[in-house]
C-alpha cells in the first residue's frame, strides 16, 4: 500500500500571525486514489489544498509530488490542477479556449484533438464556441473539470467544486465526477464539508478539524469505527447514551423488553416522519435522549409511548 | 406619479438647455455667419467658414492634435496601468494611494503647469542642477517643443487613466489569475491572456477619459509648448481672441465636436459587441 505515494504532504503547516489554519498534517495519496479530505469551514483543509496547488506556502514541513519535494516550484510549474470552488472560467473565452488555455501555455500539440475528447468526456461537445455567461451551472462545472483534466495533471485538486450547485444536481453529478475519475484514472484530491459526498465519492477520506487531521481511512473506517467523537459526530447523527455513542439507524426501539442487547426504558418524546424512514425520539430513564431510525413499515409509535431503546454491543462507537 | 417626476427631472433640463443646448446652437449660428471687422459676427449667412477646414494648414494642426493626444494616451495607460495594479493590490494603504493620485486636483491647474515650466525652462531646477553637477554645459531644451507639451498632459491626465483601470483591476476575481497561474501561464502569459482582455473596458474609459480633454487642451500646449505646439485648442482660441474671427473659431469648435462624437459612437457600438 505504501509503495510510493503520488502525493506525500510531511507533516505541513501553515501558520498565519495569531492562527494556525493547518498544524502538522502528514498524508500519503496513492495513484489513481480518490482522497477527499473532509471537516467544517476554517478547518484548514482548503489551505492544505492551496498548498499543494502552490498558491501558499507551508510555513514548515514538505510536500513531496512523485518522490520530489515541490517546496521552489511556482503553480505554474507544479504538475497539478485545481478546480475552483467558483469555477474560475476565463469570462472573455469560449469553453473551447478554456480548455485549450492550459495545453497552450505549455505548447503541447495535438491540442484539438485533446480538448475534442476531453470534451465528449465531460458530455460537453456542441458546447465549444459558448462562453461561460452562456451555460448552465452545471456546465460551467464541467468546463472547469476538462481545463484542468486535459493537461493529465498527477493529482487533481477539487475544492468544493460541488457546493455552487444545486442540491438536485449534486447527486447526479457525484456519481458523474466519481465515474469519470474511474474512466481517467487521475488522483483526485477532493475537498469538501459535506459528510454524504465524501463517504460516496472516496476511497479514502481524512477528517480534518482545527487545521489538524483527525482520522484517515476508508469510508466504512471513518463512520463505523470513528477515532474521536469530533469524527463521530461530523460524519452523522450520533446518540450520546454513557458515555459511548450509537448512530440512530444502528439504534433499535420497540415497545417489547428485548432480551441479549444492551437496553434502556424510554419514553417516545415526538415522531418525525422523513419519508422513507421514521425518526423516533425517546427519552430513557436515565435522561439522555436518543433518536431511532426506523422504518415507516413497522412498528407504529406515537408520543408518550412507554419504549424499550436497545443496540448491539458490536454497533457501539468507542474511542480511545 | 409622471407629473411628479416631470418635476423632479425640471431642473436638471432646464440646466441641460439653458447652459448647454442653447450656447450651442448660437455657436452653430456664429458658425454660419461672417467675421466683424472687430470680432463679433455680422450678416449675410455663409458656409464659409466650414470651407475653409479643408486648409492644409489646419488639417496639419488637426493631425498634430491626434498625434500629441494619442501619444499621451497612451503614455497614460502605460504608466497608468502598473500603478493601477499596484494600487489594487495594496490592501491596507488602498484609499491613501487613491487621495495621492487624486491629490494633485487639490491646486490650480494652472499653478501646476507653471510650476512645470519652472523645472523645465533653461534656467530652470533641473537644468541648473545639472549644470552645476557639470554634467551639462548648455541648458537642455526642455521647455517649448512637443515633448513638453505630452509631459504636461500626460501628467494632468494621468489619473483620469487611473482611475478606471484601478475600477476594473479591482473587481478582477483573484481566482482567476490563480486559475491561469494553476494551467500553467507564467506571469506574462496572464497578464496579457487574461488580466489586459479583462481589463478591456477600463482601458477603454480611461483611453476616452484622457484622448477627449487632451485633443481639445490649449492651456497646456500653450504654456508648456510655448506658441509653437500649436494645438485644435489653441486654434479656437485664437479666433475668438488675436485673429478675431468667431465664425471660423465656431466651426472649428463643432467639427472637432462632431469628430469625437463619431469616435464615441464607433468605441460605444464596439462595446456593445463586446463582453461588459
Amino acid at each position: 500500500m505504501d509503495a510510493s505515494p503520488v502525493l506525500e504532504l510531511r507533516s505541513i503547516s501553515k501558520h498565519y500571525p495569531g492562527h494556525r489554519a493547518v498544524n502538522d498534517v502528514s498524508l500519503k495519496i496513492q495513484r489513481g486514489e480518490f482522497f477527499s479530505l473532509l471537516g467544517p469551514s476554517g478547518c484548514g483543509k482548503t489551505t492544505t489544498l492551496r498548498m499543494v496547488a502552490g498558491f501558499e506556502e507551508p510555513s514548515t514541513g514538505e510536500i513531496r509530488l512523485n518522490g520530489g519535494n515541490i517546496h521552489h516550484l511556482k503553480p505554474y510549474e507544479r504538475n497539478v490542477s485545481t478546480v475552483f470552488q467558483n469555477y474560475a472560467l476565463f469570462p472573455h473565452l469560449t469553453v473551447q479556449q478554456n480548455v485549450e488555455f492550459g495545453l497552450r501555455r505549455r505548447s503541447e500539440n495535438d491540442i484539438a484533438r485533446r480538448v475534442r475528447e476531453v470534451l465528449e468526456l465531460v458530455q460537453l461537445a456542441g458546447k465549444e464556441s459558448r462562453l461561460p455567461s452562456a451555460i448552465s451551472g452545471g456546465e460551467r462545472q464541467r468546463v472547469a473539470l476538462a481545463r484542468s483534466l486535459v493537461l493529465a495533471p498527477e493529482v487533481l485538486l477539487l475544492d468544493e467544486p460541488l457546493s455552487a450547485l444545486d442540491p438536485n444536481l449534486r447527486k447526479q453529478v457525484r456519481a458523474e465526477l466519481k465515474d469519470i475519475q474511474r474512466r481517467v484514472g487521475i488522483t483526485f484530491l477532493f475537498v469538501t464539508h459535506d459528510q454524504e459526498e465524501a463517504l460516496s465519492m472516496s476511497d479514502r477520506l481524512g477528517v480534518m478539524s482545527g487545521g489538524e487531521l483527525q482520522q484517515v481511512g476508508t469510508p466504512q473506517d471513518v463512520y463505523l469505527r470513528p477515532r474521536t467523537r469530533f469524527v463521530a459526530s461530523f460524519l452523522g447523527a450520533v446518540n450520546w447514551i454513557n458515555g459511548s455513542g450509537v448512530r440512530p439507524e444502528a439504534t433499535r426501539i420497540s415497545k417489547q423488553s428485548p432480551t441479549g442487547f444492551v437496553s434502556r426504558t424510554a419514553t417516545v418524546v415526538q415522531t418525525t416522519f422523513l419519508g422513507n424512514c421514521v425518526h423516533v425520539e425517546a427519552r430513557c430513564q436515565t435522561g439522555e435522549t436518543v433518536v431511532a431510525e426506523v422504518s415507516r413499515l413497522g412498528e407504529p409509535f406515537a408520543p408518550g409511548d412507554p419504549v424499550h431503546v436497545w443496540w448491539q454491543p458490536a454497533d457501539e462507537l468507542t474511542f480511545e | 406619479m409622471n407629473r411628479l417626476r416631470a418635476w423632479f427631472l425640471a431642473p436638471s433640463w432646464t440646466v441641460t438647455i439653458v447652459l448647454f443646448l442653447a450656447p450651442l446652437l448660437i455657436v452653430l449660428a456664429y458658425s454660419l455667419l461672417t467675421r466683424g471687422v472687430y470680432g463679433g459676427i455680422t450678416q449675410p449667412w455663409t458656409i464659409e467658414s466650414y470651407q475653409r477646414l479643408g486648409d492644409f494648414l489646419y488639417l496639419a494642426i488637426l493631425w498634430r492634435s491626434f498625434w500629441i493626444a494619442g501619444a499621451s494616451t497612451i503614455l497614460c495607460l502605460v504608466l497608468g496601468f502598473p500603478l493601477a495594479l499596484f494600487i489594487s493590490r495594496s490592501d491596507k494603504r488602498k484609499n491613501l494611494y487613491l487621495s495621492l493620485v487624486i491629490l494633485p486636483f487639490w491646486t490650480s491647474f494652472l499653478v501646476r503647469t507653471y510650476a512645470w515650466m519652472f523645472l523645465l525652462r533653461d534656467t530652470g531646477l533641473i537644468n541648473t542642477i545639472l549644470q552645476r553637477l557639470g554634467i551639462i554645459h548648455d541648458p537642455l531644451p526642455l521647455l517649448y517643443n512637443d515633448g513638453a507639451v505630452i509631459l504636461g498632459l500626460v501628467y494632468s491626465f494621468l489619473p483620469f487613466s487611473v482611475l478606471p483601470l484601478y475600477a476594473t483591476l479591482e473587481r478582477l476575481d483573484r481566482n482567476l489569475l490563480e486559475a491561469a497561474a494553476d494551467l500553467g501561464a507564467k506571469p506574462w502569459a496572464t497578464l496579457t491572456r487574461v488580466v489586459l482582455p479583462l481589463c478591456a473596458p477600463g482601458i477603454r474609459a480611461g483611453s476616452i477619459l484622457v484622448f477627449i480633454p487632451c485633443l481639445g487642451a490649449y492651456l497646456t500646449p500653450d504654456l508648456l509648448g510655448g506658441g509653437k505646439t500649436v494645438m485644435i485648442g489653441n486654434l479656437i482660441q485664437n479666433q475668438f481672441t488675436t485673429a478675431r474671427d468667431w465664425p471660423f473659431g465656431s466651426a472649428v469648435s463643432l467639427a472637432l465636436m462632431t469628430l469625437v462624437m463619431v469616435l464615441l459612437l464607433g468605441l460605444s457600438r464596439r462595446d456593445e459587441e463586446g463582453l461588459l
